[in-house]
């Protein structure tokens, strides 16, 4: 079985209600769906872009497919599962609203994590050096990085609400991926925190003809900014 | 009852220690998708590797359009190395010291499996055309008879390329119960107009031949082995890629310093197509080509199923794993893909792994690192979770 899960996929996990159907998008090596299935027997599902990635997950046992966010989530028939993962991935995809929008549409929830561009060091970096930071978590060039769409938690909330999702949790994650709850619009997490983890309430959640819910949710209460 | 025996080849065996493999011969009768029997009907094949005790490590491999059962053995009538020896044999990806693999030859093959080229009971001479129309469908139809006669119940893994891929979904659909999981690699789950159109044009040149003779070639003692040729030259053009192609031949001349203003062969792609369809001739039963190249044509696996493929796929709990090459343009990446999203919608376990390689279809037959780690470690995480 694998080692200790980055603390950061541990706080997805914990956000997985057991016997739920997930799909993991950006799933990388299939460390989270692995352990999704050994200890909450998900029924698992990634989409990878990354060939040797696909591999490592094919010889994990796991059902991967490779293909790319940006185009193949509409292949995915809406509701067709209990929680949608993007997982450190939506600052490299091409139409972050879009990506967004698709993942509320086939999955009943949504667990996003993203790297806050708002913290204050990239403020600082910003202000004081007026060159495109580089960061511990994000250290790349603006020329040659991935992440093309970077956004701080502020962004993110608000494109959330824009995109009708309902956020039932939110974490701010630190440096080392480890997370404690927050308030979404607070604005203590958005300079201080690294990243976040939020939980959406998906489009097809909620309605008359959406199906039963597998689990429900517990979600804790607490509402500290960053305590 | 199946009576056992060695197979009989079309072309005389020309190495003499060479492992020809066993054939079961069936009297029972096959009730065929167009309607007809048949009767005797003998199955050629060839194992590796050992069956266990629980008989619960067979690996089945589907050959594709012109191969046959020598898959991991030197090839009885040519003596050139078995078409899957990279993937097959001890320590390999589809390793012979763990698992029992078989591969038999097709229905309408010409390799030991009854196909045209065999004796019709009725008239004592060769089938020739009377020699029915078979499907896809009838090719699992008849290995699954070879199966039952082995005591094989559940498969492990049933896998192949090209029209062994067709195979491996149609096993799938028809045998659910019976397929642990299935790799169908560089296929789809129907042929393409495009895919027919090709296969049109080499039958019309087997059929313009006049050594053709109606199909009954075998009784005047000839074949017809020049619309046989260009039937292969022309399919091994879409097994192969416009890269592969440039890079390997470009515009070389061949065996010239100059172009000769005729019609020899200037080019070395044009002597290699040459090559190609003259050798192929010499294995290869020209009738086994018509009817092998039809069974492809009709393979639509969602026909039967209001033309919706998931509804093909609803109930089978096999576990999937679909691989596709960048350059393959007859089986393009997007059939592969069509045939993952429809099993993923039917709540199937299916992984879709899509390989870069520029050597076009091809390239399932050819040295692919990438392909032989899919398959490994599928198979293995397979094997693992049914305790081998």
């Amino acid at each position: 079985m694998s080692a200790a899960l980055r603390p950061d996929l541990a706080a997805i996990a914990e956000m997985i209600p057991a016997g739920a159907r997930v799909l993991d998008v950006g799933c990388g090596d299939g460390a989270l769906l692995e352990h999704l299935a050994a200890t909450k027997k998900v029924d698992g599902r990634g989409l990878e872009l990354s060939q040797q990635n696909v591999n490592a997950c094919v010889a994990r046992g796991l059902a991967v497919m490779q293909g790319d966010a940006d185009t193949d989530l509409g292949d995915y028939p809406a509701g067709a599962f209990d929680v949608a993962i993007l997982s450190q991935t939506i600052q490299a995809t091409f139409a972050p609203r879009d990506v967004l929008n698709q993942l509320l549409r086939i999955g009943r929830r949504t667990v996003i994590s993203l790297p806050n561009f708002g913290h204050w060091k990239v403020r600082l970096s910003l202000a004081v050096h007026g060159r495109m930071p580089r960061t511990q978590a994000l250290g790349f060039s603006w020329y040659d990085t991935p992440n093309i769409h970077l956004c701080t938690i502020a962004d993110f909330v608000s494109l959330a609400k824009e995109s009708g999702a309902g956020i039932e949790r939110a974490l701010a994650m630190d440096a080392s991926g480890r997370s404690r709850p927050m308030r979404a619009e607070a604005w203590g997490p958005n300079l201080f925190a690294d990243g976040a983890i939020f939980l959406l309430r998906g489009k097809m959640t909620g309605g008359a003809s959406s199906p039963p819910a597998v689990t429900t949710y517990e979600a804790p209460r607490s509402s500290s900014a960053l305590a | 009852m199946a009576e056992t025996g060695n197979p009989k080849f079309l072309r005389p065996v020309t190495t003499a220690d060479a492992d020809v493999g066993q054939a079961m011969t069936f009297d029972k009768p096959l009730t065929l998708d167009c309607g007809k029997t048949l009767s005797p009907l003998t199955v050629a094949y060839m194992t590796y590797g050992t069956l266990n005790a629980t008989r619960s490590n067979a690996v089945l491999i589907c050959h594709a359009l012109t191969m046959d059962q020598f898959v991991a053995s030197a090839h009885p009538v040519t003596g050139k190395p078995g078409w899957w020896e990279d993937m097959v044999g001890p320590g390999k990806p589809i390793d012979t010291d763990r698992f029992f693999v078989i591969c038999a030859n097709v229905l309408g093959g010409c390799m030991g499996t009854t196909g045209p080229a065999a004796i019709n009971p009725a008239t004592g001479r060769p089938y020739g055309l009377d020699f029915p129309v078979v499907t896809i469908r009838d090719m699992v139809r008849a290995q699954a008879m070879l199966l039952d006669a082995l005591g094989i119940e559940k498969i492990l893994c049933v896998i192949g390329g090209s029209m062994g891929g067709m195979q491996v979904l149609q096993w799938a659909v028809s045998y659910p119960d019976r397929v642990v999981s299935a790799v169908p690699i560089a296929c789809a789950a129907r042929h393409s107009a495009q895919n027919i159109a090709f296969h049109e044009v080499g039958r019309q040149a087997i059929m313009a031949d006049p050594d053709w003779k109606g199909g009954t070639y075998q009784l005047h003692g000839t074949q017809p082995a020049k619309g046989l040729a260009v039937a292969r030259m022309a399919a091994h053009i879409t097994y192969l890629s416009e890269v592969a192609l440039q890079q390997k031949f470009g515009r070389n001349l061949q065996g010239r310093e100059q172009i000769s203003f005729g019609f020899g062969p200037d080019f070395q792609i044009e002597s290699y197509l040459r090559h190609q369809g003259m050798s192929f001739v010499d294995r290869f039963d020209a009738n086994s080509y018509l009817y092998i190249t039809r069974a492809m044509d009709y393979f639509d696996l969602a026909a039967e199923h209001g033309g919706k493929l998931a509804d093909a796929f609803s109930g089978v709990r096999t576990r999937f794993c679909i691989i596709s090459f960048t350059s393959d343009w007859l089986f393009p990446t997007a059939e592969n893909k069509r045939t993952a999203h429809a099993l993923n919608a039917s709540a199937a376990t299916v992984s879709f792994v899509e390989i870069k390689s520029d050597r076009g279809h091809d390239a399932f037959l050819l040295d692919e690192p990438e392909m032989y780690a899919t398959v490994h470690g599928f198979l293995n995480s397979v094997a693992t979770s049914a305790g081998l």
